[in-house]
This record gives C-alpha cells, sequence and structure tokens, in this order.
C-alpha cells in the first residue's frame, strides 16, 4: 500500500510538468524575464530548478523584451524545437501582439502548411490583488479570436499539469494562462507525462437543472454557488471548458440541451467575450429548446480598478452566481 | 574571412541572379501594366546587387527571414519558378497553396523560412531560428533582411540586443534604399548610417555599397565567419535605391526631382555585366546565353502559373491548425 498522494499546489503542478517536458523531450526549451535560477526561477517560481538541471542552453533568462522574447520561440520552433515562454503577466502580451497574432498564429496557414510554430506562451494573470489596470486582464478573447491559436486556462493543479504537458507537446501554438487567484489552490499530482487533449471541457460537477460553464479561477465560485442552490432544491451542473479554444461544443450542447438553462461566468469583462460567444453558439443550434434566455457573469465593462471595495465589485463571484442562477430559474 | 576572392563560378553565379531578378521583376511589371494581374506590388528593382550577393555567399541550409520587399530574397535563394508564380498568381501550385501571396512566400526547402509583411519582424524570428543553431551546434547562419525603415521600429532594437547577449549565429542585413514608404530616410532616421546603431548592441556594423555585389559578398562572408566562430551576430547596411517607389503605382512626387534618375543611371545590373565583360570573366555570347535561358524559365513559369486551377474552396480550413478542426 503506498502512501496517500499529497496535494501540490498550482506552481508545484506546473514546475513538475517543465521538468518532465524537458526530461522526455530535449527539443523542450524554455525561456523568460527572471526565468533561470539565478533570476529566481520565473516571477512566481514556476521554473524553479530548471536551468539548474538542463542547463542555461536550454533555459535563459531573457531581457525585458517581449517581441524578442516571442520571436525567438517562433523562429526556433519552425525548425523542430518546442519552446515554451513566459511572459510575465498577461498584459505584457499586448507589447507583442505582432509576433502572436500575426506570426505564431498565422505561419502554418500562410506557408500553405509547410511551416508550424508549436510554442506554448505561459501567462499569469487576475484580478483582485491590487494590481491595477496594467496587471490584472483576461485577455484570452483576444487571442480565442485569432484563427490559429490555442487558449487554455485550467481550473485546478492536476488539469494545470494535464494541460500544459499538452501544450508543450501540441503542434500548434498555445496560450497558456495561470489565473493568478489560484496559486495556492491545491490537488494532487497526476502521473508523470499526463496529459488532457486540447478541446475537452469536464463536467466538474453533474446536475440537472441549469448549466453553469466556466473556466479558469471562477470554476470554483460556480461549484460552491452550485453546492449552495442545493438548500433551494435547485441542481446545477458545472462545466469547466479547461480549452477556451478550441471549445468543446460536445459537451455544452450536450448540457444545455439536458438543462434548457445556461448561465456563463468568467473574469474577463462582459462585452464581446467568451460568454457571448458560448451563448450565440448555444442559440445557433438550441433556439426554441432553450428555456430562458443564457445569462452572464462576468467582469465589469471596465478596466480593472485598484481600490479594493472596487476591485472586488469588478469580479463575479457566488452570490452574483447564484443570483443569476435563480432568475434564469425563475424564467 | 572575406578576404579570398569569389571564384569566377560564383561571379557568374552572382550575375545569374541579378539578370534573373531583374528580369522577373521587368515581366512581372509588365503584366501589372497589362491589367492580367492585380496585387499590391513591391518592385526591388535596383536592389538586386544586394540579394545576390548575399545569397552567393551563403550555404544552401542557411535559413532566410525576409520581408515584403523580399522577393527578390526567395528568388535569389533558388525558390522555384513554377511554385513562386502559381504563388503570386494565387494558384494552388504555389510554395504556399495559394495562402500566402507575394508578401508571405516561404520554402523551407530553400532556406526561406518566413516572409514578412510586417515591417521589422523578421529580425525577432531569425533570432530564433539562429538560437535553434546555437542549440543544435549544426553551424548553420540566419540571416534577417529588412529595409532603412525598419531600424526605426522597435523589434528591430529588441532583436540586435538579445542577439548580441546571447551571441547567435544571425545577419542583420538591411538595404538601405533611402524611403521608408515615401519618407526620407534623413528626416524619419536619428543617424546618418543605420550600421552605426550596431555600436549599441556591442556588434560590427558596416555600411557597404549596395549596387556592388561582391562589397555585399564580401561583408556576408565576414559575417558568417563571425557568426560561425560563436562570436555572434553583424549588422550589414547596404546603400541602394528603388528605381519604382514603395508600391506598384506610386507617383514619385515625394522624391527630390533628378534623384531617382540619377539612382538609375548607377543601375548595378547592367553595372556589373560590363564589369565582367571588362574583366574577361565572361564573354557577352556566355551572359545573354545565362539571360536567354533566364527568360525562358520566366516564360515557363508563367505559362504554369496562368494555367494553374486556383484552390478548391474547402482549402480555405486547412492548415489552420495540425488537424481540421469542425
Amino acid at each position: 500500500m503506498s502512501a496517500e498522494p499529497k496535494p501540490v499546489g498550482m506552481i508545484a503542478a506546473l514546475n513538475r510538468a517543465l521538468h518532465d517536458a524537458f526530461a522526455a523531450d530535449e527539443k523542450v526549451i524554455a525561456f523568460g524575464e527572471d526565468f533561470a535560477d539565478r533570476e529566481g526561477g520565473g516571477v512566481f517560481g514556476v521554473s524553479n530548478g530548471l536551468s539548474t538541471k538542463f542547463g542555461t542552453r536550454r533555459v535563459r533568462s531573457t531581457p525585458i523584451s517581449e517581441q524578442a522574447i516571442i520571436g525567438a520561440a517562433i523562429g526556433a520552433s519552425l525548425v523542430g524545437f518546442r519552446p515554451v515562454v513566459e511572459i510575465m503577466l498577461m498584459n505584457f502580451t499586448t507589447v507583442a501582439m505582432d509576433m502572436i497574432v500575426n506570426h505564431a498564429a498565422k505561419l502554418r496557414y500562410m506557408s500553405g502548411g509547410q511551416t508550424h510554430v508549436p510554442i506554448t506562451i505561459r501567462t499569469t494573470t487576475g484580478a483582485g490583488f491590487g494590481i491595477g489596470g496594467q496587471h490584472s486582464d483576461m485577455l484570452e478573447a483576444w487571442f480565442a479570436h485569432t484563427a490559429g491559436l490555442k487558449v487554455v486556462v485550467p481550473s485546478n493543479p492536476a488539469d494545470a499539469y494535464g494541460l500544459l504537458t499538452s501544450c508543450i507537446f501540441d503542434d500548434d501554438p498555445c496560450i497558456f494562462i495561470e489565473p493568478l487567484g489560484l496559486i495556492r489552490s491545491q490537488g494532487i499530482l497526476p502521473e508523470p507525462g499526463y496529459r488532457i487533449a486540447l478541446g475537452s471541457a469536464a463536467v466538474a460537477r453533474v446536475g440537472s437543472d441549469v448549466t453553469v460553464i466556466s473556466y479558469g479561477r471562477q470554476v470554483g465560485d460556480c461549484l460552491a454557488a452550485a453546492e449552495s442552490l442545493t438548500t433551494e432544491g435547485i441542481r446545477a451542473e458545472v462545466i469547466d471548458l479547461r480549452t477556451i479554444s478550441p471549445l468543446d461544443m460536445h459537451t455544452i450542447l450536450s448540457s444545455a440541451r439536458k438543462t434548457g438553462r445556461v448561465v456563463i461566468v468568467h473574469e474577463a469583462v462582459r462585452s464581446f467575450g467568451i460568454g457571448a460567444e458560448v451563448s450565440a453558439r448555444i442559440n445557433e443550434v438550441l433556439f426554441g429548446q432553450l428555456r430562458a434566455p443564457v445569462q452572464r457573469v462576468c467582469g465589469f465593462d471596465c478596466p480593472v480598478p485598484y481600490s479594493k471595495p472596487l476591485e472586488t465589485a469588478f469580479l463575479p463571484n457566488k452570490d452574483k452566481i447564484v443570483a443569476a442562477v435563480r432568475a434564469t430559474m425563475a424564467t | 574571412m572575406g578576404e579570398a576572392k569569389p571564384g569566377n563560378q560564383t561571379l557568374l553565379d552572382i550575375f545569374r541572379k541579378m539578370a534573373l531578378l531583374k528580369l522577373h521583376d521587368e515581366r512581372f511589371r509588365s503584366l501589372l501594366k497589362s491589367g492580367r494581374v492585380a496585387m499590391p506590388y513591391y518592385s526591388w528593382r535596383g536592389q538586386e546587387a544586394i540579394p545576390a550577393g548575399l545569397s552567393a555567399a551563403l550555404r544552401p541550409d542557411d535559413y532566410i527571414c525576409t520581408n515584403y520587399r523580399g522577393l527578390h530574397d526567395s528568388l535569389a535563394r533558388g525558390v522555384p519558378l513554377r511554385e513562386l508564380w502559381a504563388e503570386l498568381f494565387g494558384k494552388a501550385a504555389g510554395t504556399c497553396k495559394g495562402k500566402g501571396g507575394p508578401m508571405h512566400i516561404t520554402h523551407p526547402k530553400s532556406g526561406v523560412m518566413v516572409t514578412t509583411g510586417i515591417v521589422g519582424s523578421s529580425m525577432p524570428i531569425a533570432n530564433g531560428l539562429a538560437l535553434a543553431s546555437q542549440i543544435a551546434g549544426d553551424g548553420r547562419v540566419t540571416v534577417a533582411t529588412f529595409g532603412d525603415g525598419a531600424s526605426n521600429i522597435g523589434a528591430f532594437h529588441e532583436a540586435l540586443n538579445l542577439a548580441s547577449i546571447w551571441k547567435l549565429p544571425v545577419i542583420f542585413l538591411c538595404s538601405n534604399n533611402l524611403y521608408a514608404e515615401h519618407t526620407k530616410f534623413a528626416n524619419a532616421t536619428a543617424v546618418e548610417r543605420i550600421a552605426d546603431r550596431a555600436a549599441a548592441y556591442q556588434m560590427p556594423g558596416v555600411r557597404v555599397d549596395g549596387n556592388d555585389p561582391l562589397a555585399v559578398y564580401a561583408a556576408a562572408e565576414t559575417a558568417i565567419t563571425r557568426a560561425c566562430a560563436g562570436d555572434g551576430p553583424t549588422l550589414i547596411e547596404a546603400m541602394t535605391f528603388r528605381f519604382f517607389g514603395h508600391v506598384f503605382g506610386d507617383n514619385d512626387a515625394y522624391m527630390d526631382a533628378g534623384e531617382k534618375s540619377a539612382a538609375m543611371e548607377k543601375d548595378p545590373v547592367p553595372a556589373y555585366r560590363l564589369r565582367l565583360l571588362a574583366q574577361g570573366i565572361a564573354t557577352e555570347a556566355q551572359l545573354a546565353d545565362i539571360e536567354a535561358d533566364i527568360a525562358s524559365q520566366i516564360e515557363d513559369a508563367e505559362r504554369f502559373a496562368l494555367e494553374s486551377p486556383f484552390p478548391d474552396p474547402l482549402e480555405l480550413a486547412t492548415h489552420i491548425y495540425a488537424e481540421q478542426l469542425a
């Protein structure tokens, strides 16, 4: 009898995924700002130990030059490497959008399939930490809006391991978002090499009255809301998308068909967001079969504010999700 | 180290490339004028010596990342004419199956890894190819080509800095044709010589006569030797002029009177031809044979491209991802 596995945190799971990928394939390389051990092993220590173990040819710290970082990843990926780059915070991807959107996303298509860009861009972000308007945005909709990119957001350490491993070994460019609010979340580390197929959502809680769809940090809020709704006799099904693009419409539609009621929850601002796309796709197929309009619980349409009460008001939370579910049940 | 004089075979190879570039551009512009084909076309006429000299110095497996005025780089590297012409016409048989077009020619078999339509973006990606070579120890070099305008964009500075600190085997080759779109180089650039910008990144910066293919060849050879020795990048500024403005149809109103005609008098292609004849490297008949051969290859490529079918509309959904998603 082996001992019960000990829970690990998100950072440890990501760190393990990187170490295992490096050991599995020497074509995996990684770099970013403060990324090597000498500089601290990444802003939150996700790359801790990597440069010491695998050497500074494969694991490097870079200047604060996001275009150069992602450009170097793209170039190396064109000839067989699998670069994993860390962009310290998601807002800093904005200074490298040309490399991501015009190049990483499009080179396979524009070359007629002669080249491809198997890179993973790891980045972290999230509101609620008092770091204001330029360090907190969830920008996944921007990337999901660009054909050629895959966009992945884990909600727990085990999924983080399995999804990051899949991204690293995927032949397309992946944006891997590590929600800042989940850094302290705990989970059991999966077997080495464990992968979760990109484009597959998980049913995080089975229910029959309403489908609550989310991803990343808000999955926890949705599960808490679902639990508290049981006292009102409402059985909510919670779907964790895990991958934003490609979107697992099979799982979404199966659940929505069953419940007839859908609430979509995300931290990113509401307008033109993932919720709008998911809602539209549900309506394209299930219009007339739904029992209520699709509801959205999202970040408020403003820059993320600094002041604590404002920042709290910006974010979705359990109570807002409960209210939205009640509203949809009342329709 | 660039001291070795190129042999006669190399000198003739350079001529062949220059003649190809000139004849290709002339033929294509005549098609545009006739209205048989329409596209934004960025003529390289006048700049032939730079890609010809560069590609004569490169080894077959070296990489290049070029830009929207970089069809001449692809041609000089040997991208097959039929496929290239088919791509220009948007045909299924094109290098990129008609999905890239003239601004995005890609042909890894010829070392043409990226053609970008975004000013300055060849450089950060070239670094990555060079990084791959550095890690693999494969001895390849990568060249990023760009124009004078691109030395004012942030990507240039980020890329040169990273290449220098990592000592990447990369060459930054700037064709300074004195205009960034319609804006004069001198009115948009804080330095008189782009080569001087190399000093900020602690790498050699050399300015050469971009009308002299042998000067470009020698500078490239020196840079290749340096890169292969692990000493890092070089910035080369090749002075040149584009004879037909920024984009086809450009009326040149932004140029000084007489500026273009003066530059055209220094046309590098006939100048190099005369030089080979004067030095007895080749006879008139030999050079004429090369030109006739190229003209017939272009004619063949044009016919092939015109007769080739367009892509099936279903091709819209392929090559977006590794697997076609529903």
